[in-house]
């Protein structure tokens, strides 16, 4: 099948305009009789459900969640991105959409990105008028930050709790739907498959996950908003429960899945302590606009990082990207960690882990504190008590965590970090309009591949879930929608969902029925573990090859030897948990397939075969610009190629140097 | 940061499922390492369960980063464990010694019935949330962002307020099983901040009514809810909440 990104014609700044303009509407009275799924409640998925419902769509939202409002996104910290230029530092939508195509190492499709920039402001104005707490200057407007691979201030915040705050500005407008009877809200169920009716998404199965039981719901248009698969590491930023299920359902019943292979490995984690460990946390991003990182000059370093002088430190960031320093984008920063551990430099117990310290920045905040208080006083005490103060009001939270987690207060101490894996750029294939090339079936948020390419920008996974939940979806499901007007409810009789149900059926009392000796937990640990060492940070031939193998073994052990307890109608986080691993062994196959394919490097995906002698990354643009889109056959994943055409930004070699 | 191993008792609540009765169940863990986190030491265990053919025991966690508002333990007599401003997935293991006894149960509240063992249902904060905890405001309604300016003190009020996670800790906390904390820290940020003044009135009024159809309890300043609110949420919301309340009483049409 020819993949048509469905771009529409004209210059890339009228694109969405045209598009708009001349798009299919559907009548209240119509919208009214046309049902819509929606899988997750993040960004992506409140916010599209909370605004077809406004629109007069009849909405079921699901979620695994206890309560909507729990979806990962809440954990996002830092900020979002939008071209407001508020700021009046050379801000504006083309260098949003610039700075993200190059951020994305020129992977990303040129129209979808352009779309984004152009909506971001919005997404501001709707957050504040719902009352969302960005934080603001004393002069009563918006503040904003830096951020990553960017050189103006354009992130938008609140404190350490961005994703919070926006997550619950679209479920606090998806509980009015709820309460307005637009939406009907579906927590703890789990979507376990699509059902497709002539070709088109008609449908789910779900598992009611208290008790159990299976469950068929109808919808003309389903919904995939369940995020990322960055668990399929094990360790990650993601919540316990992230999951690929929803996503990898829709891959087996026809949904293109799209470069699985760029991951992104966020630099600024808190490192692993122990084989106990559960998962990973973040420290912001936004860190980096004050912490300073660095290793010692001297390998097997015995003295305490405050002990060692200025001339002993090593400032890698700002020596090899003096024009970015410490903010240079993430691939790039964690591959320079990775290089300087490697490399025998690292600190911490493990040495696997970098300094990020805030010395320099209490020192200087305190200095502006006492000439702007006017003080006298300008002792080292009071420099550093105001300019700890400053800190505070920044980073809080985040130093809270760092010290809960650690025991170690990074108001004295340099934090401890070391990248961690963060963020999928890649997942379901979707043309402009955001649909799968299953008709009926959306992929919004980090479930779908189109805006990030091949590494996202900091603050930008925040934007593109609420973009496409507000300001997309309502638009371009509408073109389907009007197509649909005809199509009465299908009963959930029909034998397709039966037919769905029964595989689902199957599947589940196979799981149960294996009886082995080894948890769903270390088989999922084997699996992280592999994907870690041969599919991570850096990636190479013989690892790959060697990776499809152990994995293809795994899967075939895990059905063989899983031991899943309990029952199947009731409460049973194990069964949950297994058929979620069991789908993360299939994913992590074609992941190391994808990324043996891709014989270059570019943003998170890096080849040891391809870089420059410096050892910076090298893009292949003559073999290797397209998406590669994996299509699931019974046997074998077979790849479609969208080529990548460039009109305004024009690849080149990305230089933070 | 020293670390060590300790060898622990834990007592913990099993629950078949809302209808059935509970009981405490006593279990020995060995070789836990102060570095874990409680939810991880939980994890060591339940490992252990599924080797022994016995069931897990069933908790909410997700993101264990103390944001998602889904981990609910009430250890040791304390909603989230013995930290201040903590979330139970925050609480690490350097907070016991060797020998220690500790004893795990659910939010204990008539409005959160007990799915399974620690897990509880709390949907009552969801309805509460839809009686009136938003903004009526379409997408695409909205002005620019900046056209209202915003007393940075309000709007880092409504900050605090809005920081709150929905966990339930101070319902847990509450002798009468009060969840007057959750609802003035919505009332409250909305009520501090320009967008929700239209709202006001209606707002408060449907919250604490829908609040009362809940089954929650009266406030009797006693102020746990404060003490162990994992974000610190002050009691001052209460009070705000009162006042809206009042005013609201006292200004609707008869």
């Amino acid at each position: 099948m020819a993949l048509d990104a469905k771009i529409p014609a004209g210059k890339l700044d009228q694109k969405w305009n045209d598009y708009k303009d001349h798009v299919s509407l559907v009548s209240p009275a119509n919208k009214r009789k046309l049902e819509v799924i929606v899988i997750g409640t993040g960004l992506a998925g409140a916010s599209a459900a909370a605004t077809l419902g406004e629109l007069g769509y009849q909405v079921k939202s699901f979620c695994f969640q206890d309560s909507p409002r729990r979806a990962h996104s809440i954990a996002a910290q830092g900020g979002i991105n939008a071209a407001k230029n508020y700021q009046n530092d050379g801000d504006s939508v083309f260098r949003l959409f610039y700075e993200t195509v190059k951020g994305g190492d020129y992977r990303s499709r040129e129209g979808n990105v352009y779309r984004l920039a152009q909506v971001s402001g919005n997404i501001i104005d709707q957050c504040v008028a719902q009352g969302v707490p960005f934080a603001r200057e004393y002069g009563g407007l918006l503040s904003n930050r830096s951020f990553g691979g960017t050189q103006v201030q354009r992130t938008f915040y609140a404190a350490g709790q961005t994703g919070q705050q926006l997550l619950l500005g679209a479920y606090s407008a998806l509980e009015r739907q709820v309460s307005l009877g637009n939406v009907t809200m579906y927590s703890r169920h789990e979507m376990l498959d699509i059902v497709k009716i002539d070709g088109a998404a008609r449908g789910i199965i779900a598992r009611n996950l208290v008790t159990g039981k299976l469950e068929r719901y109808f919808g003309h248009a389903v919904l995939i908003c369940s995020g990322g698969y960055g668990n399929v590491f094990y360790l990650s930023t993601n919540a316990m429960g992230s999951n690929v299920t929803a996503a990898w359902k829709s891959h087996k019943k026809g949904a293109y899945f799209a470069n699985p292979c760029y991951t992104q490995i966020h630099p600024t984690c808190i490192p692993v302590t122990g084989d106990h460990q559960s998962k990973l946390t973040l420290m912001s991003e936004s860190l980096r606009n004050d912490g300073r990182i660095w290793v010692p000059k001297n390998k097997g370093e015995k003295r305490k990082a405050i002990d060692i002088p200025q001339e002993d430190r090593d400032y890698y960031l700002e020596r090899r990207y003096p024009a970015f320093g410490n903010l240079v984008p993430r691939d790039v920063a964690s591959r320079a960690a990775k290089e300087r551990c490697d490399a025998g430099y690292g600190v911490g117990t493990t040495k696997m882990a970098v300094y990020l310290d805030f010395a320099d920045a209490i020192k200087r905040y305190g200095k502006v504190e006492v000439h702007k208080r006017g003080l006298n006083d300008e002792s080292a005490e009071t420099i550093s008590k105001l300019g700890k103060e400053v800190v505070a009001a920044k980073y809080g939270n985040l130093f809270e965590m760092y010290e809960k987690i650690t025991g170690e207060n990074p108001y004295e101490v340099p934090m401890r970090i070391y990248p961690a894996v963060h963020y999928t750029m890649g997942g379901l294939w979707v043309d402009y309009e955001l649909m799968t090339n299953v008709p009926g079936l959306y992929a919004l948020g980090e479930a779908n591949f189109s805006d990030h390419g091949a590494n996202r920008l900091g603050a930008s996974a925040l934007m593109q879930g609420l973009a496409d939940g507000y300001f997309v979806i309502p638009y371009t499901l509408g073109n389907y929608m009007a197509g649909q007007i005809r199509t009465n409810a299908i009963p959930t009789t029909h034998t397709a969902f039966e037919e769905a149900e029964n595989a689902v059926k199957e599947r589940i009392e196979k799981l149960m029925s294996i009886k082995g000796t080894e948890s769903v937990e270390n088989f999922h640990k084997r699996l992280g573990k592999i994907m870690w060492e041969k599919c991570g940070m850096a990636r190479n031939e013989k690892g790959l090859t060697e990776a499809i193998e152990e994995i293809k073994a795994l899967r075939k052990e895990f059905w063989e030897n899983v031991k899943v307890p309990g029952g199947i109608f009731e409460m049973n986080p194990e069964l949950d948990k297994a058929g979620r691993v069991a789908d993360f062994l299939e994913l992590g196959e074609l992941m190391c397939k994808d990324a043996l394919n891709r014989k270059e490097s570019c943003g998170g995906h890096f080849r040891e075969e391809s870089q420059t002698s410096e050892g910076e990354a090298l893009r292949n643009d003559e073999e290797f610009s397209y998406v590669a889109a994996w299509e699931y056959t019974e046997n074998n994943e077979i790849l479609h190629k969208e080529e990548l055409h460039f009109e305004l930004a024009k690849p080149s070699q990305r230089s933070y140097k | 940061m020293e670390h060590y191993n300790m060898n622990l008792t834990l007592k913990v609540w099993r629950q078949k499922d809302e209808n059935s009765r509970g009981r405490f169940e006593t279990y020995e863990v060995k070789d836990i390492s102060s570095e874990m986190s409680f939810l991880e030491m939980f994890d060591v265990l339940n490992e252990r369960l599924v080797q022994e053919n016995k069931e897990p025991i069933v908790f909410d966690h997700d993101c264990r980063e103390g944001i998602c508002g889904a981990c609910s333990m009430y250890v040791d007599g304390r909603a989230h464990g013995p930290w201040q401003k903590n979330t139970v997935c925050q609480l690490h293991m350097r907070a016991y010694k060797d020998g220690d006894t500790i004893v795990v149960e659910p939010w204990r509240s008539a409005s959160f019935p007990v799915v399974k063992d620690l897990m509880v249902d709390r949907k009552a904060f969801d309805r509460i949330i839809q009686a009136g905890g938003f903004v009526s405001v379409n997408t695409g309604n909205a002005p620019d962002a900046n056209v209202i300016a915003i007393d940075k003190a309000k709007s880092d009020e409504a900050f605090d307020a809005a920081a709150c996670i929905g966990c339930g800790a101070c319902v847990a906390a509450c002798p009468n099983g009060s969840a007057m904390l959750f609802v003035s820290a919505k009332v409250s940020q909305l009520a501090l901040l320009p967008q929700g003044d239209p709202e006001r009135r209606t707002r408060v009024m449907n919250m604490v009514q829908q609040m009362d159809k809940e089954g929650f309890g009266n406030c009797g300043n006693i102020y746990n809810c404060e003490a162990e609110c994992p974000k610190g949420i002050s009691v001052k919301n209460i009070a705000r909440m009162n006042r809206e309340f009042l005013g609201a009483s006292l200004s609707s049409e008869v």
